[in-house]
């Protein structure tokens, strides 16, 4: 079992400057970290490729940080008049049946999706 | 396809007034498809039997004065965009046989105009790739020359059309993957303002920069598939109502009014001498039809690759986490003893995903990961304000702007599969019309001494595809690029 919790490798960020929050290598427990978080399980050459890769795009993508964007509005929704509303009125969904059709494992009987036991 | 109509308009016009059957045209295409795909690997399913009894209905259903916009028009969607009932896999191996319980709105729309899906078209991986060469299907070959890529990542969709597999087809445009397979192809690709076109139904890669566009032969079809496909849609909150005016009207080959901007300096480096020469001679042939031509400055362009790295994959590992071996067909069922879910979750993922969505993946999950969020992805979102407020700047002096859809004409597969950095530059005059939201097409503007077709890409202001394709029109009629086809 992995003990490890995501997020503490971090947890002292705030002492760092933007700068140096950004290692121009990542290292192999970096790209395991990341693999955790992100649910993929890594053979060991795809781990080697992705060291070698996100860094060099890393790197690349490091070029923002040349920029000063201070005072700089992020972008959240690109044009105005975005997020348009509706009448919270009920409207027909997918059927308990077709959505459980595509399920690897679903108990239709009870209308479940089925996963391997969580608690022990 | 001897003696049949050809083009979205002229089959649709045929078919609407009993010129020609549905079902002959239908046909027709399917050989087509029977004949030439086996070489180019553009569809990842063929509908013979349902496009076929479609037809059918409608040469029975058809009635006097049918107005119906695509009545009978055989047309192609990219693997990444759900028709129920067909599977839809978005080229990987983990949805290799989901089969969507709904149809997307610009299926619905399609339908309703009497068009008949013929075909599931191969893409990149989640749309993810700018050659075709990341899908788990094998890679799309250009049939220009059939040793280099069509481009990506609606490389099937592009191929469909060019060889007439298809009278039009649709695609996603993330950033480039409608327009560049387009160019490389030597057909026409329009993406849509963000907020034009329902995305609802389109498997999610980067939810803010995604837009769902047709590919056609000419300017006047993608005008017609535009016209179908565009407008507010309650499923998708991010449509916008403003006004849909008649694009098809709007193509008066009157184009003395409009004002262009070249951003020279961006073009000074990386783009083939080729591509360049021949967007010199579009802008020549432009100015002969009375446009105005001016330099313009787009200061920070050169942080939009980076830029939209970082929010595409962020938004892309977000979006990907639904596949993880609960809803969706795939599952690695482990032993009992050792089972866990997240076991369950890594390998499911581990063996469903291909190479370059596991990159996009890690390097998304890396960017929004607790301490990096703001010097990455927040970052990334004030430098796309910039951009965006270039463009914003230019468009008060110019109604549209011009350069290559690619720096290059279609490479040779295999030569850049091996460096995704590399890959991600081809996308340099494309992915700031998505960071910035804006509509741009891509239409034929000459072949390079080795017959590779070479695009023109015009960016145009917010909702305003209607001088974008007013433009792209008057050019497209003043040439003859776009009339020729490929030796297949």
């Amino acid at each position: 079992m992995r003990t490890k919790k995501p997020g503490n490798y971090v947890a002292n960020f705030e002492d760092h400057t933007l700068a140096s929050a950004m290692p121009s290598i990542l290292t192999k427990e970096d790209v395991d970290r990341v693999a955790e978080l992100a649910r993929l399980e890594l053979t060991e050459s795809e781990r080697e490729m992705f060291i070698r890769q996100l860094t060099d795009i890393l790197v690349y993508a490091q070029q923002v940080c040349e920029l000063d964007t201070t005072g700089v509005v992020p972008t959240t929704h690109v044009l105005t008049n975005q997020g348009t509303l509706r009448p919270d009125e009920p409207r027909p969904s997918l059927s308990r049946k077709d959505a459980l059709a595509n399920a690897p494992d679903p108990d239709t009987e009870k209308g479940f999706f089925r996963v391997p036991k969580v608690i022990k | 396809m001897t003696g049949l109509p050809q083009g979205v308009c002229n089959i649709r016009d045929a078919v609407a007034t009993g010129e020609a059957s549905a079902v002959e045209i239908c046909q027709g295409y399917l050989n087509r498809i029977q004949t030439v795909d086996k070489s180019l690997n553009a569809f990842n399913q063929i509908e013979y039997d349902t496009a076929l009894e479609r037809a059918t209905a409608i040469d029975r259903e058809r009635v006097p004065n049918d107005s119906r916009l695509l009545l009978g028009v055989p047309i192609a969607i990219k693997d990444n965009i759900c028709t129920r009932g067909i599977r839809t896999t978005g080229s990987s191996r983990i949805l290799e046989s989901w089969i969507p319980p709904y149809d997307a709105t610009v299926i619905e729309r399609l339908q309703n105009a009497g068009a008949i899906v013929i075909g599931k078209t191969n893409c990149d991986e989640f749309a993810m790739g700018s050659s075709n060469e990341n899908s788990a299907f094998g890679p799309v070959r250009n049939p220009w020359n059939l040793e280099r890529s069509p481009g990506g990542s609606s490389g099937g969709s592009a191929v469909a059309v060019a060889t007439e597999m298809a009278a039009a087809s649709l695609g996603s445009d993330t950033g480039g993957s409608v327009r560049q397979p387009a160019a490389l192809c030597g057909v026409v690709g329009l993406k849509p303002t963000y907020g034009r076109v329902s995305r609802y139904g389109l498997l999610a890669f980067a939810s803010s920069l995604d837009q769902i566009g047709p590919l056609t032969r000419t300017v006047t079809d993608a005008a017609r598939m535009l016209a179908v496909i565009a407008g507010p849609d309650s499923s998708d909150s991010t449509t916008s109502d403003k006004p849909i005016p008649n694009y098809l009207k709007g193509l008066t080959g009157k184009l003395d009014d409009l004002r262009i901007g070249v951003p020279r300096k961006i073009l000074a480096e990386g783009v083939d001498d080729k591509v360049l020469q021949a967007f010199d001679e579009a802008l020549e042939t432009l100015s002969s039809l009375g446009v105005k031509i001016r330099e313009i400055e787009l200061p920070h362009a050169q942080y939009a690759i980076p830029t939209y790295y970082l929010i595409a994959t962020a938004e892309a590992s977000s979006n990907l986490a639904r596949y993880d071996g609960v809803r969706y067909t795939s599952r690695v069922d482990l032993e009992p003893k050792v089972a866990s879910l997240s076991l369950m979750y890594e390998k499911t993922r581990a063996q469903g995903f291909g190479a370059e969505v596991k990159r996009r993946i890690m390097l998304g999950t890396y960017v929004l990961s607790a301490g990096y969020y703001d010097a990455y992805y927040l970052k990334a979102q004030q430098v796309r304000t910039l951009i965006k407020s270039d463009y914003d700047t230019a468009f008060n002096e110019v109604d549209s702007i011009l350069m290559p859809t690619s720096p290059t004409p279609a490479f040779p597969l295999k030569k850049r599969a091996h460096d995704p950095l590399e890959m991600y530059l081809a996308d340099v005059f494309t992915v700031s019309a998505n960071l910035a939201g804006l509509p741009a097409i891509s239409v034929p503007c000459g072949f390079t001494s080795d017959r590779l077709p070479i695009g023109l890409q015009c960016i145009g202001r917010p909702f305003d595809e209607e001088s974008l394709l007013r433009l792209a029109h008057g050019y497209e009629q003043a040439t003859t690029w776009w009339t020729e086809t490929p030796p297949i």
